[in-house]
């Protein structure tokens, strides 16, 4: 495999080769898109666009050396979600070239076109329709095939792109190769906003499962990650973290740490307080020394109340659906159920604390990061470091998986700050406390539903009102004070303005947060864009401040909504004592998610009846669900679509319920899904797996927790992940091939439903309906009291 | 500080550490392996698991001076890119791992559990991972890779 590693480009970069020096050097075709005008004209559902505006050098896309090398530049990032593979397969498959003749040089700032943030499963639809990388692929395969027309005297449409070569389709001994083509001249083109693509029917390469071409270096140990990288004279930093949310230095005693090994300097910057040494361990121990006295944070209202508090704060409000007739629809309802459904703080908790090395200089810096943002994160470190953003560069190199933005930003700052006060490469990771206690969790939730249901059991309202509470985030271009090194450099986070109440809606409902849920028709205006079929519908947000830095995690916000959302159609469903799969069906309207569920019900033979089962928490009266006659067996299913329109998913889960103890064990999970034209069935069902156990993960016993004064969920003893180890459900997927429709994501869709399907199985196998995650045994156990 | 030479992979390292130094930082540091990573220092994941005469150990809460004479593996120790050891190779065939970074946790534990019971079932094979996290959760195919291998090791 010649793909070029994180080494091999460092090792081209430090011999001082450039990309300018490759794209000027022997002949070649290179696609540009500085100014194809197709930036505002991009397809795809949800399409990110690009930030042009850091990078007007970078204007190329892809280039074809004479050689058949295929170099191509992405923006959107591998962190272990198999992205980089596919994107290989993407360019190997519109060039007719062998994945090996593929360079694919990834999320670089000197070297990459600005695409952003790798984030929200939106490097599918980004890159894989017809705009930016695809697109750049395309229009590179056009200029091959028009040049070979002259050459071959055959029209364009007779010719194909295969084995590094144009060839005419009915007679391919005529052809000619990629290097007869470029020989020695170099051609500048334009992205063609009208290249087409290669229609997925007519794949080879794209829609197989072609291997990760990080395993191998992954599995032997070889594999260089963030962690990993090293550079001559580089030193290593720690940082001291405040003791609580809003603690301020008052004094820093030098004298705690004067003459231990190792070393180098304490920086103190207003609230930033970091150590630098020789040797990471040395670095550690400094760190742990050092005497910092600091002010008291706030109190921090406790944790028992925090559902409740964040009713009580001021709050931003924001009405996304209001059809203005829902308290007249329920008022007139022949019956009105209603539930509140509580989800807690969650972190990324990555596997591996975050890392970055800097090197800072005056007047150039460069920084090694797992950020998933390299262009913002450039700006931001500029910011910090007094530079401008062009005298950053900042070099994405992979971290221990993210889900969403774990310490990878801060811990940039960290060592950019450090490394700027010693004059010397600095390496910071933090320790597992400095990651667990200040990372930017994944939003607290409390959501209040309610529906009418008319005299034949449908819904003909429904009403959803929701608290959710947050501070910073990802920093953006602009804002680094919304990570906690940022603040502690004196940096705001972005401003919080309450609003209340909300303005009335005018814009065509955007769901991007599965803030709706999938039975309303979604109606403003003119517009409807629900998937379902309710017509008296509000969905109202009230955002609060949190005293945690949030952010996102994986289906960030569009978990906890659909937490809610398919719990309590599954409540309603079962009031009037429909099956569930025909009740959901019932009432939506869009045949992507129809098809997903009526696939997961075929595929786990699931048998129509209401919930709960009818011999529900009575394991003793009906036959043994299994050796423990405590325990009970249940099936729930939950859908949606991802934000929106980027994604479809149905999950079926099977559960045994261990009554006397409140024990959950998931003994199944099937999951069907439809994210367009499969470009990689494997990487596919890789993420399917890995986000159906990690939902299952976050549902059965994660949750940030803290006392009065701080976080006191720092490591893995208070901060609750399944094991490797832990008995496994068999997960079975369905993956439905959707050739004719335009990519979408793949990463975050499973993982968004796997709460509400546990949920729900929990309630056909007990009765109990349990409202708050996590569905810890303490939790079910005290349910399961309550009901008798 | 003190000098120590330390057996790891087959070759004799001479380093110049403190003493409490734990084995991750000489490794990782001093002696720039890769395999073994620093997780949680505390010895609660597993990704800075090595094999210590045998026995699977976590480098991140094991002092240098503790392990001056044993036999040290680590991942890239077991096989290379080119010559995977056959755990290396299962994980490869099953596409083991999505951002990789707990594998030193997982294989080197299922490795060191199974050279000392070949015969073990799958469910021995879980309790042995019952404190090795990964949090992609990649566990299906971690725990299908490791089944292959142990059934083609104890073939």
């Amino acid at each position: 495999m010649t793909t070029l590693t994180s080494d091999a480009r460092r090792a081209l970069t430090r011999a001082g080769f450039s990309r300018r020096s490759f794209l000027t050097g022997s002949g070649a075709v290179i696609v540009t898109f500085a100014s194809a005008g197709v930036m505002d004209k991009m397809s795809g559902v949800f399409a990110q666009g690009f930030n042009g505006t850091g990078s007007p050098q970078l204007d190329s896309w892809i280039a074809i050396a004479a050689d058949g090398t295929v170099t191509a530049y992405t923006g959107k990032c591998e962190f272990g979600q198999g992205l980089y593979t596919a994107q290989m397969q993407l360019v190997a498959e519109e060039l007719g070239v062998p994945l090996n003749r593929v360079h694919l040089i990834q999320c670089d700032t000197s070297m990459t076109p600005d695409q952003g943030t790798t984030s929200g499963q939106q490097s599918h639809p980004t890159n894989f329709n017809r705009s930016n990388l695809a697109l750049a692929a395309a229009t590179a395969r056009e200029t091959l095939i028009r040049l070979a027309a002259t050459q071959l005297n055959a029209p364009t449409r007779d010719l194909v792109a295969r084995d590094s070569a144009i060839v005419v389709k009915a007679t391919p001994s005529r052809r000619v190769s990629y290097g007869v083509l470029i020989g020695g001249k170099k051609f500048d083109v334009q992205l063609n906003p009208k290249a087409a693509r290669i229609h997925p029917r007519d794949w080879t390469v794209l829609g197989t499962p072609v291997a990760r071409v990080d395993m191998r270096a992954m599995a032997t140990g070889e594999f260089e990650f963030v962690h990993n990288v090293r550079v001559p004279g580089m030193l290593h930093g720690r940082v001291v973290r405040p003791p609580s949310p809003g603690a301020t230095v008052m004094s820093v005693d030098e004298s705690s740490v004067r003459g231990m090994p190792g070393l180098v300097k304490v920086v103190v910057k207003n609230n930033f307080v970091g150590v630098v040494a020789g040797k990471p361990w040395q670095a550690a121990q400094i760190a742990e020394k050092l005497r910092v006295t600091w002010t008291p944070g706030p109190r921090l209202s406790p944790q028992r109340d925090a559902y409740e508090q964040i009713r009580k704060e001021p709050s931003t409000d924001t009405l996304l659906v209001d059809s203005g007739d829902v308290d007249t629809t329920l008022a007139s309802a022949a019956t009105v159920l209603r539930a509140t459904y509580h989800h807690p703080y969650q972190m990324h908790g990555s596997i591996g604390t975050s890392c970055a090395v800097a090197d800072v200089q005056a007047d150039k810096a460069t920084v090694w990061s797992a950020t998933q943002s390299v262009f913002p994160t450039r700006n931001t470190t500029a910011a910090i470091l007094g530079l401008k953003p062009e005298q950053v560069r900042v070099i994405y190199t992979r971290g221990a998986g993210c889900y969403g933005i774990n310490g990878a930003d801060t811990v940039s700052y960290d060592a950019a700050v450090l490394s700027q006060s010693v004059g010397k490469p600095v390496r910071v990771q933090l320790s597992r406390k400095d990651e667990m206690a200040w990372e930017n969790y994944g939003n607290l939730f409390a959501i209040d539903q309610r529906a009418g249901i008319d005299a034949n059991g449908s819904i003909v309202a429904w009403d959803y009102e929701a608290w959710s509470a947050a501070k910073g985030g990802r920093p953006g271009y602009n804002t680094p004070g919304n990570v906690v090194t940022g603040t502690l450099l004196g940096l705001n986070p972005t401003p919080f303005n309450p609003r209340t109440p909300a303005p009335a809606p005018t814009q065509p409902l955007n769901n991007n947060l599965n803030t709706a849920p999938s039975y309303i028709a979604g109606r403003v205006q003119d517009s409807r864009n629900g998937a379902g079929v309710v017509r008296s519908e509000r969905v109202l947000s009230h955002r609060v401040r949190s005293p945690f830095f949030t952010g996102p995690l994986r289906a960030p916000e569009r978990l906890q909504n659909t937490f809610a959302h398919e719990c309590f159609m599954d409540e309603v469903a079962a009031h009037v004592k429909a099956d569930p799969v025909a009740y959901r069906l019932q009432h939506l309207n869009h045949s992507r998610l129809k098809g997903a569920i009526q696939a997961v019900a075929k595929a786990a033979n699931w048998q129509p009846r209401p919930s709960p089962n009818r011999r529900a928490g009575l394991a003793s009266q009906g036959p043994p669900a299994s050796s423990d006659s405590a325990t009970v067996s249940g099936r729930g299913i939950a859908c949606v679509c991802y934000e929106g329109d980027n994604g479809y998913v149905a999950m079926i889960a099977e559960v045994d319920v261990n009554q006397s103890t409140g024990q959950i064990h998931v003994t199944r999970l099937v999951v069907a899904q439809d994210c367009g034209p499969i470009s990689n069935p494997d990487g596919m069902r890789n993420q399917i797996e890995g986000g159906a156990l990690q939902g299952m993960s976050r549902a059965l016993g994660e949750a940030v927790t803290w006392d009065e004064e701080k976080v006191t969920s720092i490591d893995w003893r208070s901060y609750h992940s399944l094991p490797v180890g832990f008995a496994i459900p068999r997960i079975e997927t369905v993956l439905i091939n959707q050739p004719d429709q335009e990519a979408c994501g793949s990463g975050e869709t499973a993982i968004t439903v796997v709460a509400a399907a546990i949920g729900n199985a929990i309630f056909d196998a007990t009765g109990v309906r349990i409202r708050e995650v996590p569905f810890t045994p303490e939790r079910v156990k005290a349910a399961i009291n309550s009901r008798s | 500080m003190a000098t120590l030479t330390l057996k790891v992979n087959g070759r004799a390292r001479t380093v110049d550490v403190d003493p409490a130094t734990p084995l991750l930082f000489v490794l990782s540091d001093d002696l720039e392996l890769r395999g073994p990573k620093f997780g949680c220092g505390l010895g609660q994941c597993g990704s800075c698991t090595v094999i210590s005469n045998g026995q699977a150990v976590r480098s991140c809460i094991t002092p240098v001076s503790a392990v001056s004479t044993a036999e040290i593996i680590t991942l890239e120790g077991l096989g290379t890119p080119d010559k995977p050891h056959p755990i290396q190779q299962a994980f490869i065939d099953e596409q083991a791992a999505q951002c990789g970074f707990c594998l030193s946790g997982v294989m080197l534990t299922a490795k060191a559990f199974l050279d000392k019971n070949p015969r073990a079932t799958d469910e021995q094979i879980q309790q042995a991972l019952s404190s090795v996290l990964c949090r992609c959760f990649g566990n299906v195919r971690m725990l299908k890779a490791i089944s292959r291998y142990a059934k083609g090791a104890s073939a």
